[in-house]
């Protein structure tokens, strides 16, 4: 019974306000006035982490800091930055973990290298193995 | 095929149980570190927090002297629980600027109230683009930046005791 009372209370319970009752950034939930330029920005922010939200992209995240990554997405983007040049920006100061977009890099390269060499091996065995059967 | 052949898969699947467990045991730690350190803060001026203490912008930190430079917010609970170890450093000489995050100034009123200030300037990062501009990912946050206006050091997370004396060393190292 107390169990039960406590899950109750558990279920009840409304979680503690963290967080800052501040206005969003102007961007933050407003798309842009111009539609290409807003699908650059939510192409964009699709492949950008949410950097309190580890799993999600900014623009699936409804966290503040989120708003705010995206208020600074939009804005550059109707500056007419370049959508590269603005995740190069995050990156500098975040590394590439902020970019969801994979990258062939010194740390990276046997993720794409693995495979082929996978596949080499398979056909080096099967040609092998057909060979001693013929 | 001889015995040891035998067991190979089975060492071969401990093993891939063991890198699977390893992380949950150990859940590897998730801070994002600003990548900035050792290079000059962007440029930037923030407006001042509050009406009693002056804002910041970028030329303050190029006076020849290191300084902490804080994130912190009103709504964040560990930045009250840092306010001892910052006033103890502000105590001991250091000179500590706040960058406050989305805040509203009557709420930093009552914090600086109940928690002392510590703080020679605030500014008010209303949109958190210069939290955005350090590469910082939360609060509270604390850099060192030397007297060139260079960041040097990243704590991330509330500054406990122990921390204090790890600071001043990093305050010291970025005098020379």
């Amino acid at each position: 019974m107390r169990l039960l009372l406590a899950f109750l209370a558990l279920a009840l319970a409304a979680p503690v306000i963290a967080q800052d009752s501040m206005p969003d950034a102007p961007y933050a939930y407003k798309q842009l006035e111009d539609p290409a330029q807003e699908a650059k920005a939510k192409a964009l922010m699709e492949t950008l982490r949410c950097l309190t939200c580890q799993g999600q992209s900014i623009a699936d995240s409804d966290a503040k800091i989120a708003g705010d990554m995206r208020h600074q997405v939009r804005t550059r983007i109707k500056a007419g930055e370049s959508p590269e040049a603005i995740r190069r920006w995050l990156m500098e100061r975040y590394g590439d973990y902020i970019s969801y977009k994979p990258e062939l890099s010194e740390t990276t390269w046997p993720l794409f290298a693995l495979p082929l060499v996978l596949v080499l091996a398979g056909g080096l065995v099967l040609f092998g193995r057909f060979r001693r059967r013929a | 095929m001889t015995r040891w052949k035998l067991w190979l898969p089975l060492v071969l699947f401990a093993g891939f149980c063991a890198l699977v467990a390893w992380p949950l045991i150990r859940p590897p730690s998730t801070d994002v570190h600003s990548q900035l350190i050792g290079k000059p803060l962007p440029q930037f001026a923030l407006k001042p927090a509050n009406s009693t203490l002056p804002g910041i912008a970028t030329a303050d930190f190029r006076d020849g002297k290191p300084r902490l430079l804080n994130v912190f917010a009103s709504w964040c609970v560990p930045c009250a629980a840092e306010a001892p170890q910052l006033g103890e450093l502000q105590r001991q000489g250091v000179e500590i600027v706040g960058i406050d995050l989305r805040d509203h100034p009557e709420d930093l009123a009552q914090f600086l109230q109940q928690n002392g200030n510590p703080f020679a300037r605030i500014g008010a990062d209303d949109i958190g683009a210069v939290q955005l501009g350090i590469g910082s990912s939360g609060v509270p946050e604390t850099f060192v930046i030397d007297g060139k206006g260079v960041i040097r050091y990243q704590h991330i997370g509330d500054i406990r005791a122990e921390d204090v004396p790890m600071l001043l060393g990093k305050l010291k190292d970025a005098e020379a």
